[in-house]
Formats: structure tokens, C-alpha cells, sequence
């Protein structure tokens, strides 16, 4: 039916097909929706590491929030205060995070389930009081404000900051696509899920429970620093506002509610994310209600949107797409079939079939985490 | 791998296509060369606390503002238009301040951004503001930092600058409690700063004993309070929003610490305070914890309702926004309100945004209205009303004495009486020069 196609070459050719999605998207849209798209990508950034680390390794932290900020403030600081063009204040935000998640994640493989949410819950808390707590170099609570990044004169002078600001952060969720696809494709990712599964196990296979939890950690940690570094370059701003353990929460919301461990998920939270806030404003002003309860009924909105995607899908918005996509092929399957009753020995109506001996794919199909 | 794979190819792209074609759903596309204004309506848009931390009172303003220019559309509107005003929720997080603010500058297509409230959150759109020449009117905050015609000529401060409340309150410190030492429990961020600069003009450094900030957020201010107490300050002098005013004040009562407290106007409505002090004691401490309290204003006590202004004020209220209590937020939202007004009849029939800062630069420092002093502004002053009048709570209620007075938010000037009448409210519309 199809060739077998080499995962890497995959991962390329979804990395290509969502940057020119994303770029003939940012050309259709309005500038506000510009912004929107490039909000979108910086969370998306944040959610595939987030769901990597916690979908695949296991390990749950309530600490990307605070990643996030490392990322922020670093690349705000180097544009700021040491005026690095664009692309190297971003890497340097995104380098940044990944060292203090090797550090975090050093702690993070010696601690269990609550225990780990319980250390990672601490960083979140504490590190946003650090800006605080030194405002001369951190702007204290009003944060550091930089400049807007001028989109590149070639672009012309008409060209819109927003759309810039879209394609940056589309970049790097471009990058982030194909880096995290690659990854989770790969042996390393193999020895992620080995250790989420069982980590007697795997290390009896001989792997090193530690570095392998280590390194999801690391990684997911610089994709959280990426997201914030473009974050800061979007909203062009660094505050601890934009940093409580309010942000951790919802990333890790929004991956559960997207598909825990797939990258798909990760975009469908980043959606969840960016678009719920604005149509739960926009459904409570809808009422004429007094303005005490319509400015808080969209959080009672986000709330109830949350129970009934949780009741409706409990693996998440992709794991219902998973499902009502194979419920349709084997609808179809099955009209084939009877159809042309015998032209089909293989009998392809019959769902997915790991038919590669020694691929991952027997072992990940039962988990249902496999799609990208 | 080989039967999944077209199966999760389209997955992927769907997905990455998802997010945008999600986004997309709300694009809008209006295209008018002047955005926010027509014939008949203008529009302005607002960020505004509606939850969160600061959204206790304040989150009475904007729908006051709303109420006033109802009351002014039922009278035909400024210049045959009527105006809209479109507030959202930012929660007082920077973040959210700048996403609320880019969609009504992009998708609301608003005319400007009017009466957006507070210090940290508003500074991190006031640069964008400017660079998309939005007039940005009448921000609801006394940072000094509005104050700056020449590098933000969009953008309009409203109530006195802290520096100047700071002054004048230190002022009055420094002639009726000589001698007393004084701790102060501030907002960690441009708004405490810049009371504390203020307050250091007039009072001197030896006379401040502790000046202990606080962060917006966090609920313990014990260490702060404490801190003060141990300092042996007899009087608190607090640059705080009104959430704060009341942890503060329950802390010095759960601490035993009864200093003469002096609070900035914006963190005293008594109304405000009161409810808060009732709500975390859980009914058993109230606005008894503020009598007494000294403070100054720069707009008629609400509850003086033989000015001419707050009857008027009250009864727009009655008529539009009967839902809220009547307090000093009520009056803010309502004062602002006018005053934006007021710069709209001036700007004239043919309006552009330009036309809108122009007329305040030219004529803004002539305007009066429900403020007990005149506005400071000019081309290169964007700073609101240039003084304030000292004030007590007594039996609840704001009560002014003294005769405003008027300062500039520097060392160097003095601190002089301002005896000029304040006009009555016409009996429709607004009045300018």
C-alpha cells in the first residue's frame, strides 16, 4: 500500500509541509491573528518538550513555567542590555534553559511521581521571585520591556511587526517539530518510553535510567527556553507576572487535554491555549450579565471546557481524533470488503497492522502514543 | 510503519493546519483609514483588572466610564458621536495586558486605548502604543513615567503624579508630625517608587526609620509589617493598592501595632477598604481599621454629595450603573470619563488621532471639571492634575480640608496653595474653554 518511508525523511518532510501551512497562514491572516499564530507557535515549543518529558520519560514537572521565564529573561537581557541581534539572543535563552534543566534534571532523576512534581513545583514558585528579588538586574515586578524586533529591510518597510513576529516564532516550532519528531522516533525515544514503562527493565536492556531521564529533561527544558525566548520577542516583554505557577499549570493542561505524548497533542494544547481564553471572554460578554460574574465566568467556562473534553476524550483531543479516524477506516474498510469480497486477501480493512518485525511499533500501537 | 503512515501524515498536517485555521476564525475585515471613528461613533478600548489581585474597586471604572458616556450619548454624544467603550480583562498580569491591548488595537480597531489601569501592567504597551500612533488616554496610574511628551507623544497621564501625592503628603508629615519616626510599606514597582521619591523631598531621610515593599501577588505582608513595627514607626505612610491597604491594616491589628497611618489616595477608598478589611476578617474587622487614617484627594469626597459634581456623578450612576456601589472608583471612572470628553469637543468635528493629542497639548492645562486642580499638560507635559488636597477618613467617609495644593513632581518646587474656583457641571454635555 505504501512504501516504507525512512523516519527521518518523515520527520523533514511534516517539519516542511507545517512551515508552509504556517507561512500561508501568516500571509491569509489579519495582523491581530498574526499575533495569535505567533502566541500559538511559542506555546507549541514549550508543550512538545513538556509532552516528551512527561508522555514519553514519564517524569512530570510543574516547573516549565518557570523554564519559560529563563528563556524570557536571558534573551531580554542580551537584547536589552548587550543589544545581541535576534537569532543569537533566542539561542542563547534557549541554551540557557536547557543548563538550568540540567541542573534541575540532575535533581529530577533521583525523584518519583509526586515527589518530582513537589521539586519542580518549588522551582516554579520560587525562581519568578528571583526577579523580584533583584530588580536592579531583573526590572523587579514591572519586568524588563524591550524593543520590537524590525522585520529585515529586504521585507520592505510595510511589512507587518506581527507577521514577523509570526514567522520567528514559527521557526522555531518548525525547529522543535522535527528536532522532537526525530527524537521520539529514535533509539533515545525508544529508551524513554522503555523507562516510563519499567525501569527494572530497561535498565536490565542496559540502559542508564538516569541519563535517559536526564536527557528528556534537558531537551524539554531547552524547548521551554525556546518558547519563552519567543515569547519575550513576541510580547516583548519579561515579568514575573507573565510567569506564575499559573503558566506551569496550563502547559501541563494543555498537553493532558491536547494527547498526552504526541506532538499533534502539543498542537492541539497550544490551540487550546491560545484560542479558549478569547471565546470564553467572548461567550460570557455575550449575556448581558453584571460585570462581576461576566468577568469571571470564563473561568468557570475554561473549567467546564476542561470536565467535558476530559469526559468526551480522556486521552485528549487527539487521542479522539485517533479514534474517530480509525472508526472511519474500518467503516470503510468493511463497505470494501463487502464489495469485493475476495480481492483483498491480506485484508486491509483491518486497522493498523505492525507488520515490521523489530520496529517499536508493536510496543508503542498498544500505548497509543505513536502518531506525531 | 507501513500502513500508518498516510494515516498519520494527514494527522500531522492537519494539526499544524488546525491551530491556524482555529485562529483564523476571527479575523475581521474592516478597513477604514481611520480606525475606531465615523460620522456618528468613536470607539475606545481598555485594559482593565477585572480579576485578579487588583481587581477589588477597581474593577468599578471602566463600566463607570461606560455609564458616563451612555448619560452623554442619551444627550447626542460629543460632536453628534456617540462614544463606545470596549473593556477587557488583562488581570493585572503585563501578559495578558499586552495580548488584550494588541486585539483592540488590531481586531477591535479601537481609536485609542483610554483610562488603561495600573503601573506594571500598562508600561509594557505603552511602547507599542506609540510606535502605531494610538493615542494612548488618560492612564489609570501615577507613574511618573507617563509623564513624557517628548519621547511617548501619545500617551496622557490623568491623576496626580505619585511624586507629586508623595510630596504633598510628606509635606504635611514633616509640619504635623515632627519629630515622629515614620516607616513606609510600599508596592515594589514605579507606583511605590515613585511616592517614595516624593515623600523623601519633604521628609528627611533621618525622620524615615524602614521602607519596606511588597510584591502585587503574594498575600503575606507579616514580614513587611513586622519589620516596621520593629523599626519603632509611629507613622505608616502606605504608597499601596487597596487590596494591600487592608492586608496591612489587618496585619497591624493581628500584631498589635497601632501606627498613624497615611495612605496614598489610590489605596483608600474607604468603600473598597472597608469591604475588604470585612471580607478577610471574615466579618469581624471592618473600616474602623482606617478611621483616622490620613490621605489626600484630587477629585470632590464622594460623600459631599452638595458638590455639584458628585451629584451629578451619582446620579448618572443611579440611572446607568446602579449595580456598583457609589465610591471613589465610581467617581474615578466617571471623572475620567468627562475629561476624555472634553478633549473630544476640542479635537472638533473632523477627527483624527493626531487632531485628539494635538488639542490636549494646546489646551489640555485650561480644561476643568470634577478635579480640584487644573491639569499640567503641554506639548512636552503629558503628567495629569498638578496637586491634591489633604484628607482624613472620618466616620467612614473621605473628608478634604485644607485647600488644594498644587507642586511639580521635582525636588526644587515649592508646595503652593491653589485658589482658583471650580467651575459647576453644565446641565448637559461638557463645558471647555
Amino acid at each position: 500500500m505504501t512504501a516504507r518511508i525512512p523516519h527521518g525523511l518523515r520527520s523533514v518532510a511534516i517539519a516542511l509541509l507545517a512551515a508552509v501551512a504556517l507561512f500561508v497562514a501568516s500571509e491569509l491572516l489579519s495582523e491581530y491573528n498574526d499575533l495569535q499564530l505567533a502566541t500559538g507557535c511559542y506555546y507549541f515549543a514549550a508543550l512538545a518538550g513538556l509532552t516528551l518529558l512527561t508522555g514519553l520519560s514519564g517524569q512530570i514537572s510543574l516547573g516549565h513555567g518557570a523554564l519559560m521565564a529563563v528563556g524570557a529573561y536571558t534573551t531580554a537581557l542580551l537584547i536589552g542590555n548587550e543589544h545581541w541581534p535576534l537569532l543569537g539572543a533566542i539561542l542563547a535563552g534557549t541554551a540557557m534553559a536547557a543548563l538550568v534543566g540540567l541542573a534541575l534534571g540532575a535533581a529530577a532523576t533521583r525523584l518519583r511521581g509526586p515527589y518530582l512534581a513537589g521539586a519542580t513545583l518549588a522551582f516554579a514558585v520560587g525562581l519568578p521571585a528571583l526577579a523580584e528579588k533583584y530588580p536592579g538586574t531583573f526590572g523587579g515586578a514591572n519586568g524588563l520591556t524591550i524593543e520590537p524586533p524590525t522585520p529585515p529591510s529586504f521585507l520592505g518597510s510595510e511589512f507587518p511587526l506581527e507577521r514577523w513576529e509570526a514567522w520567528v516564532a514559527g521557526i522555531g516550532a518548525v525547529v522543535v517539530l522535527l528536532l522532537a519528531g526525530n527524537l521520539r522516533r529514535s533509539g533515545m525515544g525508544r529508551a524513554f518510553r522503555a523507562i516510563r514503562d519499567d525501569e527494572i527493565a530497561a535498565s536490565l536492556c542496559g540502559y542508564s535510567v538516569a541519563r535517559v531521564q536526564l536527557t528528556a529533561f534537558v531537551f524539554s527544558a531547552a524547548c521551554a527556553g525556546l518558547g519563552g525566548a519567543m515569547l519575550a520577542v513576541v510580547l516583548q516583554l519579561a515579568a514575573p507576572g507573565a510567569f506564575q505557577l499559573q503558566l506551569s499549570l496550563s502547559l501541563l493542561t494543555a498537553i493532558v487535554v491536547g494527547g498526552l505524548g504526541s506532538l499533534a497533542g502539543a498542537a492541539w494544547g497550544a490551540a487550546f491555549l491560545v484560542l479558549l481564553p478569547g471565546w470564553s471572554n467572548d461567550i460570557a460578554h455575550s449575556f448581558s450579565l453584571s460585570t462581576r460574574v461576566s468577568s469571571n465566568l470564563p473561568l468557570a467556562i475554561y473549567g467546564a471546557v476542561l470536565i467535558a473534553v476530559m469526559l468526551a476524550w480522556p486521552t485528549g483531543i487527539q487521542g479522539g481524533v485517533r479514534a474517530a479516524s480509525s472508526r472511519l477506516r474500518r467503516m470503510r474498510g468493511r463497505r470494501e470488503a463487502t464489495g469485493q469480497r475476495g480481492s483483498d486477501p491480506i485484508g486491509r480493512g483491518q486497522g493498523p497492522v505492525a507488520s515490521v518485525p523489530g520496529s517499536d511499533a508493536a510496543l508503542s500501537n498498544q500505548r497509543g502514543d505513536q502518531e506525531s | 510503519m507501513t500502513v500508518r503512515s498516510p494515516r498519520t501524515w494527514a494527522v500531522g498536517c492537519m494539526c499544524a493546519l488546525g491551530v491556524v485555521l482555529a485562529a483564523g476564525c476571527g479575523s475581521s475585515s474592516s478597513s477604514s483609514s481611520s480606525p475606531g471613528v465615523n460620522a456618528t461613533s468613536i470607539t475606545f478600548g481598555t485594559h482593565q483588572p477585572l480579576t485578579g489581585p487588583a481587581a477589588p474597586g477597581y474593577s468599578e471604572i471602566a463600566p463607570a466610564s461606560k455609564a458616563f458616556f451612555e448619560y452623554l450619548n442619551s444627550q447626542g454624544g460629543i460632536n453628534g458621536r456617540k462614544i463606545h467603550l470596549i473593556y477587557k480583562d488583562d488581570e493585572y498580569n503585563p501578559s495578558k495586558t499586552v495580548t488584550v491591548v494588541h486585539q483592540l488595537v488590531l481586531q477591535e480597531k479601537v481609536f485609542g486605548i483610554f483610562e488603561g489601569l495600573g503601573t506594571p501592567t500598562h508600561t509594557k504597551v505603552v511602547g507599542y502604543l506609540n510606535t502605531s500612533k494610538v493615542p494612548d488616554i488618560f492612564v489609570a496610574s501615577g507613574c511618573p513615567c507617563w509623564d513624557n511628551g517628548t519621547k511617548q507623544p501619545y500617551t496622557f497621564g490623568w491623576q496626580p503624579n505619585y511624586t507629586i501625592e508623595g510630596k504633598i503628603l510628606g509635606q504635611y508629615i514633616k509640619q504635623h508630625f515632627a519629630g515622629k519616626k515614620v516607616g513606609v510599606f510600599y508596592q515594589d514597582d514605579d507606583f511605590g517608587n515613585g511616592g517614595l521619591t516624593g515623600l523623601k523631598y519633604e521628609v528627611p531621610a533621618s525622620q524615615i526609620v524602614s521602607a519596606q515593599p511588597y510584591q502585587p501577588g503574594g498575600t503575606n505582608v507579616a514580614p513587611q509589617i513586622s519589620a516596621l513595627k520593629a523599626a519603632g514607626a509611629q507613622v505608616l505612610v502606605d504608597f499601596t493598592v487597596p487590596i494591600y491597604t487592608a492586608l496591612g491594616q489587618l496585619t497591624s491589628f493581628t500584631l498589635g501595632y497601632k501606627p498613624q497611618l497615611v495612605v496614598s489616595n489610590v489605596g483608600i477608598d474607604p468603600t473598597t477598604v472597608g469591604a475588604l478589611l470585612k471580607s478577610f476578617s471574615k466579618g469581624k474587622a471592618g473600616s474602623e481599621l482606617i478611621e483616622g487614617a490620613i490621605t489626600d484627594g484630587y477629585l470632590p469626597s464622594t460623600a459631599d454629595l452638595s458638590n455639584p459634581w458628585v451629584a451629578l456623578f451619582k446620579k448618572v450612576h443611579d440611572k446607568y450603573d446602579a449595580g456598583a456601589p457609589f465610591d471613589g472608583n465610581v467617581e474615578y471612572g466617571m471623572a475620567t470619563a468627562y475629561t476624555l470628553a472634553q478633549s473630544l469637543q476640542l479635537a472638533g468635528k473632523d477627527l483624527t488621532r493626531a487632531k485628539l493629542v494635538e488639542a490636549i497639548n494646546e489646551s489640555g492645562s485650561k480644561l476643568r471639571g470634577p478635579g480640584l486642580v487644573p491639569f499640567r499638560y503641554s506639548k512636552t507635559v503629558h503628567g495629569g492634575y498638578g496637586g491634591t488636597e489633604m484628607g482624613q477618613i472620618r466616620g467612614g467617609k473621605i473628608v478634604l480640608f485644607g485647600g488644594p495644593l498644587t507642586t511639580e513632581p521635582d525636588e526644587s518646587s515649592a508646595i503652593t496653595p491653589y485658589t482658583g474656583t471650580q467651575p459647576a457641571p453644565p446641565s448637559s454635555g461638557v463645558s471647555v474653554p
